[in-house]
């Protein structure tokens, strides 16, 4: 066992795993950051999304050695405060209901808007068909996205 | 499954508890015949503990407590909406706990959509009376008439001078007071906070990954456990080899375990290790040979073949019987003989299941996502001979329930390898294991047989043969199940003269257990199919079917409702419209369905329209959440998964092969709430059953087609 050395949120992290541990379970179990969630072990549901040098990766078939060196961001790094425009639209159209698989949403839906800014419902479902959500919120996960589409736009015309 | 009766009456107790502060709870005694508000004194007398629902403290901190489980229904915003209202503090303002196991709070068993239906009356009733102590607290302290004063927003205000005194101050006073006999309590016109779509509670703490799930849960040193199961509920462990096992690093301990599921013992092999993943690594280098003799090893094909035999030729248990069938069968001008086949199901919740305890010197403690914790605290306390109060259940956020949740296997089983260990364990099951272990929902055939004369049903007679899951809980096995006619609306019965509903007892190995609106999410599918094909045998319209059938009036104004939203009565030909209305858990829901051909093969579905008649609600966009995340659910078993056995065994192990309604699936669904002052009816499981037969209606409609087994492509039907 080495060192792997991440910033996670932010924050180096030098980590004596396995290196063939999930990025995972590194996150859950050794760095003790609880909100990435464990669904399905193999890349079909989503709810370990973490975004991987600003792209959503499944962190449950990313081996911990592969985030070495590297930026990870989990759903806790996402904002400061709960408000980055897809958690304030998440909490204005009240998505989630167990919630177990948002933190993954979240974090997909937070890539699909920043490479896409104003998405079409298309868009969305290309951009959010790996993730699954059991109570079947995607209704609202649609929505959110709009709404948080509409959000971006108005900070970055502000910005202008 | 057995629910807390709304009818239940109660004493109301108040108890000061430590500190300066009011304490309110309800005492629910099995057998009381009256409500009887007691004091503080007749409480202890008493000798049962105090539950309290609602805390004030000093400065005014309300918290309330939600003695139910949160799985995505809602019961921690639910809870504390029906107390704020009447308690007269905004919802945002208060703090939430989740009681502990424990029979003080009666059942909390979350499950039969149960928790306001069952609980909101004394709900009412409680936070009233502790707004009304608070303002006669007000009242005394500045000596004027009580009726002067009012409570708004955690103060009580005196109308005349416009003094105002919050909460924390009066509660000193308000401890001492004994509770009113009666309260009034407030007109629904009048309510603030019950329906109105107040924001969740818990959508903040789900947005940045804080709230707690069961296994985000940690203790100081403890260690994390992956079992190999016998793939088969039934099989023994012969032996194991442990040794690649063991050089896994981080694993600490190997051990065999056998634990319980209900009476049935569960045996398997226990890897213990320092993280998950090297528990994970551990239980895939297991080499263990299991013991599966003496018991059958079931393929589906095999029990859906079992099931239409005994359907030839059983006529089952008797459940209702009224005039005389078999005549009008034989008279019938237009005969049905048909046979509906529904799929086992697994519940797959995000949050696989997973439970932690730490059991040391004679007592555990147990944290999970557990739905049922006082059933979780009875079954550990017999099966591990604790006294109840040595055993403490913990509920967390659950990610998903669906039933699977309300069992006490996965709680006893990690307590007893925490014992087994001594020390604090985590034990995690895969999604393979969770997907194929069990308990599942039952997967049924009905025979239908049906004759109309004049337009209208002159004999309806259904028969079903499928698993009984109350034979879990010591259901008699010579009784019918009783939970045969679920999901059929009970007007039926009235205008239907010759009806014959009948259990044909069905056996297998295979573990089940209720799953989201338990029998009526597959019973529904058979009898609203069985009326769809009765209305065109007696050239009727469907809804207009329905109506003739269906002598209530609050049914009646359903479907009218119905028809209104959905366009009904103005749909073209081509359009496919199906339609369907299913019973459950006292709550009735109707669904339109418009299907059109896929230009890409079989059909898509254009739209769902729902109208929910849930009485007396306490947040409507809770309700319709409810309702759209139940036809998901209903879609996904309808048109994408079952779980299929094959030698004894469930063959899909994870979501690759056992598929889910994804985002690219969902169609836009509008759900409607009727409005009226029928009691509380159930939330989260009623929009589920009505949506498989009313797409497969529309589908008909649309292709002329009759899907009768479920599940089937959309793609190719």
């Amino acid at each position: 066992m080495s060192s792997i050395i991440i910033t996670i949120n932010g924050k180096d992290h030098s980590l004596d795993v396995d290196p063939q541990m999930p990025l995972l379970w590194a996150i859950r179990d050794v760095v003790g950051l609880k909100g990435t969630k464990y669904g399905c072990g193999v890349a079909q549901c989503g709810a370990c999304t973490v975004h991987l040098n600003g792209e959503a990766v499944r962190s449950c078939v990313t081996k911990v050695s592969r985030a070495a060196g590297q930026k990870v961001v989990t759903i806790e790094g996402l904002s400061k405060n709960n408000d980055h425009p897809v958690q304030r639209a998440w909490q204005e159209i009240d998505v989630p209901q167990c919630g177990y698989c948002h933190s993954g949403q979240i974090m997909s839906a937070a890539v699909l808007l920043r490479d896409n800014p104003n998405p079409t419902d298309a868009d969305i479902d290309a951009g959010m068909a790996g993730n699954i959500c059991r109570c079947g919120s995607y209704l609202r996960v649609r929505k959110a996205i709009h709404l948080a589409a509409g959000m971006e736009r108005k900070v970055s015309s502000r910005n202008e | 499954m057995d629910t807390q009766s709304v009818s239940r009456r109660n004493f109301l107790k108040v108890s000061g508890l430590t500190g300066v502060m009011l304490s309110l709870g309800l005492y629910l005694p099995t057998h009381a015949e009256e409500a009887e508000i007691i004091n503080t004194a007749g409480a202890a007398d008493l000798g049962t503990d105090l539950n309290a629902w609602i805390r004030i403290d000093a400065l005014g901190k309300v918290t309330i407590t939600d003695h139910r489980a949160e799985m995505g229904q809602g019961s921690y915003q639910a809870v504390p909406q029906i107390i704020a209202e009447e308690l007269e503090v905004p919802l945002n303002e208060v703090a939430i706990v989740f009681a502990q196991g424990n029979r003080k709070y009666g059942s909390q068993i979350t499950g039969g959509s149960s928790t306001v239906r069952g609980s909101y009356k004394n709900l009412l009733k409680l936070s009233a009376t502790a707004r009304q102590m608070l303002i006669q607290a007000a009242a005394n302290q500045w000596a004027v008439p009580v009726t002067d004063c009012y409570a708004e927003a955690g103060h009580v205000i005196h109308k005349p001078s416009g003094k105002k005194a919050n909460y924390g101050t009066l509660v000193a006073d308000a401890a001492k007071l004994e509770p009113p006999k009666d309260v009034v309590l407030k007109k629904r016109a009048d309510y603030t906070q019950i329906g109105k779509p107040l924001h969740r509670p818990d959508t903040p703490l789900k947005t940045n990954g804080t709230a707690g799930f069961g296994l985000d849960k940690t203790l100081p040193g403890m260690l994390y456990a992956a079992v190999e199961r016998n793939p088969r509920l039934r099989g023994k462990v012969k032996s194991f080899d442990d040794t690649a096992a063991r050089k896994v690093p981080g694993v600490k301990q190997i051990l065999k375990v056998k634990m319980l599921v209900h009476s049935t013992p569960r045996e398997g092999v226990a890897v213990i290790a320092e993280s998950t993943w090297a528990a994970l690594q551990g239980k895939k280098a297991l080499k263990v040979t299991w013991d599966d003799s003496g018991f059958e090893h079931l393929s589906s094909e095999e029990i859906y073949k079992r099931q239409h035999e005994a359907l030839q030729t059983n006529e089952g248990l008797s459940l209702k019987q009224q005039g005389d069938v078999a005549d009008a069968l034989a008279k019938g001008s237009k005969k049905l003989d048909v046979v509906y086949q529904t799929p086992y199901q697994s519940h797959s919740c995000m949050e696989p299941l997973n439970c932690t305890a730490y059991y040391q010197a004679s007592k555990v403690e147990i944290w999970g996502p557990i739905q049922a914790p006082d059933m979780v605290q009875d079954f550990i306390s017999k099966e591990m001979k604790l006294p109840r109060e040595k055993v403490i259940v913990n509920m967390t956020f659950l990610g998903g329930g669906f039933g699977r949740k309300a069992f006490t296997d996965y709680p006893y089983e990690a307590a007893v390898i925490s014992k087994a260990v001594g020390a604090p364990i985590q034990v995690v099951w895969t999604r393979e294991d969770d997907s194929t272990q069990g308990p599942f929902r039952p997967g049924i055939s009905y025979r239908c047989e049906g004759a109309v004369a004049d337009g209208k049903i002159s004999a309806f007679k259904l028969r079903m043969a499928g698993q009984n899951l109350g034979h879990w809980m010591g259901a008699p096995k010579d009784k019918p199940n009783n939970s045969t006619n679920e999901g059929f609306l009970k007007p039926y019965t009235e205008s239907i003269k010759n009806l014959s509903i009948a259990d044909v007892p069905f056996e297998t190995p295979i573990p089940v257990l209720w799953w989201r609106s338990v029998y009526a999410s597959t019973n529904g599918f058979a009898y609203e199919s069985f009326m769809d094909e009765l209305a065109h045998e007696a050239r009727k319209d469907p809804m207009t079917f329905r109506r003739e059938h269906l002598p209530d009036e609050r049914v009646q104004k359903q479907l009218d409702k119905l028809a209104e939203v959905s366009g009904w009565n103005s749909r073209k030909p081509g359009e496919g419209y199906g339609m369907a209305i299913t019973e459950c858990f006292s709550s009735t829901v109707g669904q339109v369905v418009k299907v059109s051909k896929n230009p890409n093969g079989g059909v898509k579905i254009d739209h769902v329209w729902a109208v929910m008649d849930c009485g007396w609600y306490v947040n409507p966009d809770t309700v319709k959440a409810q309702v759209e995340g139940s036809i998901v659910m209903a879609l996904g078993a309808a048109t994408q998964h079952e779980v299929t056995f094959k030698d004894g065994m469930a063959v899909d192990k994870n979501f690759y092969s056992y598929l889910m309604p994804r985002i690219t699936d969902i169609p836009p669904i509008d759900v409607f709430i009727m409005e009226n002052d029928a009691d509380a009816g159930g939330v989260g499981e009623p929009g589920l059953p009505a949506f498989s037969p009313a797409l497969t209606n529309a589908i008909f409609d649309l292709t002329g087609k009759r899907v009768r087994k479920l599940p089937f492509s959309l793609a190719t039907v």
